[in-house]
């Protein structure tokens, strides 16, 4: 299946294939519409959450697919741009600046954003299953970082009472408001995304992952694409990160854990980092097992069912999800570009 | 083939709204009961035992209340605040509950309780979170905690160490978070009052292992070593202490204590025979009502711990009390629960454990045990009485506006060095 | 001083366990290129199994015994069912074994449940031992020693052994040269007509064996409960990282610093001793990502 690839299980490019309108506009309307026919749980607590999980692991996407280096850090930066809404915006239970929203979430991105850039520069020299390590620790270093300090973070019990403000009247914790933030946000990624990876740029990035020794040779400034990339990746995460704080009410080191660090490259492995789309697909899978398994399933045996889904998903189909789907409903002219 | 990607991926979600329709609206007869315990991540066995104590209360009351048939509906966190929310979330905006019990863990209930307030027409009812600020500060109107606080379990401890014990100086080793922190106020407000001083408080983070230089770090001259660690922290810090020769004496918080440490397999626990403590229940009281509980437990749950723990019977009594109530008002809940929320606010309970009555922040006034640990005639450690203090209620006996004052807890608050 | 001389030799003897777990790892990681993030998973079954075989037989010998083999067929078994049919595949690799570190977790779970279980070795092996080494005088003149877990002495010894023998297979028996061989080149290995798969098989039946080896041991000083398998994941990759693949005083180097660092942290920085072990991996792996003692990869 694929060749022996060491740092990606994407052999060759991701999708060079030309924007299916039709597809994406079937998709934009059943996204617009639902909320309109879905329960305000299901707008709120599956629809705007899928979305946002989504995001983040559309950033994992973005650093492993197009770039071939999975940071397991994305979590971190998400969580990070999230306690800095907490501190500078108005929250409870340690210090809140007070900050209006206009200048907490300028401020939370920036700061989530150049995290990420400092985990690129530690990454930089690192490859494959290192980069892996070295993301993973600094993940962990955060998460410890945040629980035991109470001046800054507020230690294990982190911050409550986090709320979006009322702008222009509308109040965006509502569901529907909510869910559109969130729908924005995330269509606003995968375009860029998308765009992006037929940017020269985003080419650029694709020949570094996939030779970047070739690349040295003819010019590229190799460790710039690569910082570049987490850059971006960070700006995405963070955004995503600043609706998470509001849709939790609050955030605490939990969110940032180990626990969570995997199962956001889960997400994004489960649901495919061949195209943008996967790790949404991903998310939505995710997100409906957890609210919903227990529903079916002995809770207590729920993460051997998790684990035993994404062990075939990784065996079967190391694409994902979505490379499941393509394979089945590819044209059989197409044979020879299937992975 | 990017249409069936993107169209797969809409059709997902779109059809998983039609999941949202035709989660069943309560039958008439029937009262759905939402169940809240950390069945997932490091507090796994603790919610467990929790559930076990939700079931043991339906069982005894046949399965009813107020004349409706009793259904359970479980919902399961890992410890962390956002996942209590997402699952208490679930329950009652997806599947319609209006009555919840629970969280376990003191974080998780503060977060529960945030939510409680934006949702004024359901009545949550306390698994065992044991947060002070639950309830003590900015309480919700329809967050009922008829379980005790972590620092009331430390009620009499405190006075029974300087007092009857005459250890004058105490050193403290802890997990550094808000529960532990809770546990030393609630002995250090008796014991500093009593006149001990505490010269040292180790805070250890959360998941160590390796006390051995925490151990090492005790200063030499303290009377004894005040240790609030649970489960296998607890077991740990146990059997590395008395491999360190360590010659002080131990006081117990109350989950060092508990029988999820006790309980536990191996020899090195002989080692805490004679060890202090205080907690919400003691496994060998010699009381007809609790004998009767801890064999209905038994015998319900043949795979459950050889004692219920203090996570099941705090369950437990929340549940007696949810069904007391529902039968006093008939199972009506139409009003919003208006009616059942005045109902639990008065409520007198007679538990296997003493009287339980709210006060005025819908926290729970009960008795506490003051305990010694003993080894039962099977070679089993149990938790001896050494007295039942009575009815200690938030503010551990003084004046309210006093005890507010004393502040939030914390790493340094209190001190009495 | 006291305080001093204690921490310097718990960090000691937590590194000795450290390297325990962490031998096994380095070997497979650094002859494979194979990512096993279940080793955790091995480590934590190991314990389990050898808690069983230790109190059916009421000897803890046993227990050790058992704990090790069992290991080492899984680790067989891993190698053939799994790991021969992704050779290469980092990111695979990885991922599969999280999700049999998921899946082996939580069956776990199911059958010891999160109780702790702690060992029962012969009572010499547990108890006190008075160091050479003077704190005091008492009044009538005779000296006060200081007293030290004998276990922990005994997990330094064993760390010593395992370590020396570790080595010296390594580098001075026939498979010992072949393993070598494997880690710098494969492709030549394999065209010198070794039969490299049962190189392999053998190199992950050590690796594994030595982490139920470790579980038993390690286990009845810290006990075993949930969760341990992910601690000791995370700390091998850091002993590991830290000291470099595929070699032996890489990980012995790893473990002495990751142990030293973290009982100096813990006695006199509690509050961020644990961030600690963690930022020395990071910058470890920032400035010389092969390792203390690792080649540069080319």
């Amino acid at each position: 299946m694929t060749e022996a690839a060491t740092t990606s299980p994407t052999a060759s490019a991701p999708e060079a294939i030309p924007m299916s309108i039709v597809g994406h506009l079937i998709a934009v309307v059943l996204l617009l519409a639902f909320p309109f026919v879905a329960t305000d749980f299901f707008t709120f607590q599956i629809g705007a959450y899928t979305l946002i999980m989504g995001t983040i692991s559309l950033s994992l996407m973005l650093l492993a697919g197009y770039g071939g280096m999975v940071s397991l850090a994305q979590m971190s930066v998400a969580g990070l741009a999230g306690y800095m809404i907490a501190i500078f915006g108005t929250s409870a239970g340690g210090v809140a600046l007070g900050w209006p929203w206009f200048l907490a979430i300028p401020a939370a991105v920036i700061i989530g954003t150049l995290l990420n850039v400092v985990v690129g520069l530690l990454a930089i020299r690192t490859e494959g299953i290192f980069t892996i390590v070295i993301t993973l620790a600094i993940a962990t270093a955060l998460y410890y970082f945040a629980q035991q300090n109470y001046d800054i973070f507020n230690g294990h019990s982190g911050f409550s009472g986090v709320a979006p403000a009322h702008v222009l009247w509308v109040d965006w914790r509502a569901p529907k408001p909510f869910y559109f933030l969130s729908l924005a946000v995330a269509a606003l990624s995968y375009a860029g995304v998308l765009y992006l990876s037929r940017t020269p740029f985003g080419l650029a990035m694709q020949a570094v992952r996939d030779n970047p020794r070739r690349m040295e040779a003819i010019g590229f400034n190799v460790p710039a694409h690569r910082i570049a990339a987490y850059a971006v990746a960070g700006l995405i995460a963070s955004v995503a990160g600043v609706l998470l704080v509001w849709f939790d009410g609050g955030i605490s080191p939990g969110s940032i854990s180990v626990d969570r660090a995997i199962k956001v490259l889960i997400i994004a492995v489960v649901g495919g980092m061949r195209h943008p789309a996967g790790p949404f697909l991903g998310a939505i899978l995710f997100v409906l097992l957890q609210n919903f398994a227990i529903d079916f399933v002995n809770p207590e045996r729920f993460n051997t069912y998790i684990g035993l889904a994404f062990l075939l998903v990784v065996l079967v189909s190391p694409d994902g999800l979505l490379g499941l789907i393509r394979r089945l409903g590819a044209a059989p002219a197409s044979g020879k570009s299937l992975p | 083939m990017i249409l069936a990607r993107r169209t797969t991926l809409a059709l997902l979600l779109a059809s998983s709204a039609l999941l949202g329709y035709g989660t069943a609206m309560a039958a008439d007869d029937t009262i759905k009961i939402g169940g809240l315990a950390t069945l997932e991540g490091p507090f796994t066995v603790l919610g467990e035992d929790g559930m076990r104590g939700v079931e043991l209360a339906i069982q005894q009351h046949k399965g009813m209340a107020g004349g409706k048939k009793i259904e359970l509906v479980k919902g399961s966190s890992d410890a962390s605040p956002d996942s209590a929310v997402k699952a208490v979330r679930k329950l009652v905006e997806n599947d319609g509950l209006t009555l919840i019990i629970g969280p376990l863990s003191g974080d998780e209930g503060l977060a529960v309780k945030d939510y409680a307030k934006t949702q004024p027409k359901v009545t949550f009812v306390n698994g065992t979170s044991a947060a002070q600020d639950t309830t003590l500060r900015d309480p919700a109107p329809n967050f009922f905690r008829f379980t005790t606080d972590g620092a009331q379990w430390m009620a009499g401890l405190g006075t029974y160490a300087f007092n009857d014990k005459h250890y004058k100086k105490v050193a403290t080793v802890a997990e550094d978070y808000s529960f532990p922190y809770t546990q030393v106020f609630g002995f250090m407000a008796e014991y500093c009052k009593a006149g001990g001083h505490v010269v040292s408080k180790s805070w250890v983070p959360i998941g160590n292992k390796d006390y051995s230089s925490v151990i090492a770090a005790i200063p030499a001259d303290v009377d004894a070593v005040y240790v609030a660690l649970g489960g296998a922290d607890g077991v740990n810090f146990l059997s590395q202490y008395q491999q360190a020769g360590g010659t002080a004496p131990l006081i117990g918080g109350s989950i060092t204590a508990d029988q999820t440490v006790l309980g536990s397999k191996g020899a090195t626990k002989k080692a805490v025979v004679g060890m202090p403590s205080a907690g919400p229940i003691a496994d060998a009281w010699d009381n007809p009502k609790w004998k009767q509980f801890v064999a209905d437990y038994k015998a319900a749950f043949p795979k459950g711990f050889p004692s219920p723990s203090l996570f099941a019977h705090g369950y437990y009594v929340s549940t007696i009390a949810l069904l007391t109530a529902l039968d006093q008002v008939n199972g009506d809940v139409s009003d919003g629960g208006a009616k059942l929320r005045d109902a639990l606010a008065k409520l007198e309970l007679d538990t296997p454990t003493g009287k339980v009555k709210l006060d005025a922040n819908r926290n729970a006034v009960a008795d506490i045990f003051l305990t010694e640990v003993s080894e039962g005639a099977d070679g089993n450690l149990y938790n001896k009485v050494i007295k039942v203090v009575p009815q200690v209620n938030q503010t551990l006996g003084q004046d309210p506006a006093e005890f507010l004052k004393l502040g939030k807890v914390g790493r340094d608050n209190p001190a009495c060095p | 001083m006291k305080l001093f001389i204690l921490t310097f030799l718990n960090g000691l003897t937590l590194a000795a366990l450290y390297f325990l777990v962490a031998s096994g790892f380095t070997l497979v990681f650094g002859l494979m290129r194979n990512v096993n993030l279940a080793h955790g998973s091995l480590y934590l079954l190991g314990g389990y199994i050898g808690y069983e075989a230790a109190a059916f037989s009421n000897n803890w010998f046993l227990g050790v015994a058992a704990g090790t083999l069992a290991m080492a067929i899984a680790g067989v078994l891993l190698q053939v069912l799994v790991f021969r049919w992704m050779e290469g595949q980092e990111l695979r690799q990885t991922l599969v074994t999280i999700g049999i570190s998921i899946v082996a977790a939580d069956l776990m779970l199911a059958v010891w449940s999160g109780n702790t279980y702690q060992f029962n070795p012969p009572a010499w092996l547990i108890g006190t031992t008075q160091l050479p080494i003077v704190l005091a005088h008492k009044p009538d003149g005779t000296a006060v020693l200081l007293p030290y877990p004998t276990y922990r002495l005994f997990l330094l010894a064993a760390g010593l052994v395992i370590g020396v023998g570790l080595w010296l297979f390594i580098n001075k028996t026939r498979i010992g040269m072949m393993i070598r061989a494997g880690v710098d080149d494969r492709g030549m290995l394999d065209a010198s007509g070794i039969n490299v798969h049962v190189v392999f098989a053998i190199v992950f039946a050590i690796g594994a064996g030595l982490a139920g080896f470790a579980g038993v041991v390690g286990g009845t000083a810290l006990s075993i409960a949930p969760g341990e398998d992910v601690r000791y994941l995370l700390a091998s990759l850091v002993v590991v990282i830290v000291g470099g693949l595929g070699s032996v005083t890489g990980a012995a180097l790893g473990a002495l610093i990751i142990g030293l660092a973290e009982q100096f942290g813990l006695a006199y920085f509690p509050t961020y001793g644990i961030v600690l072990t963690f930022v020395i991996m990071v910058a470890a792996l920032a400035f010389r990502p092969q390792g203390l003692m690792g080649r540069a990869r080319v």
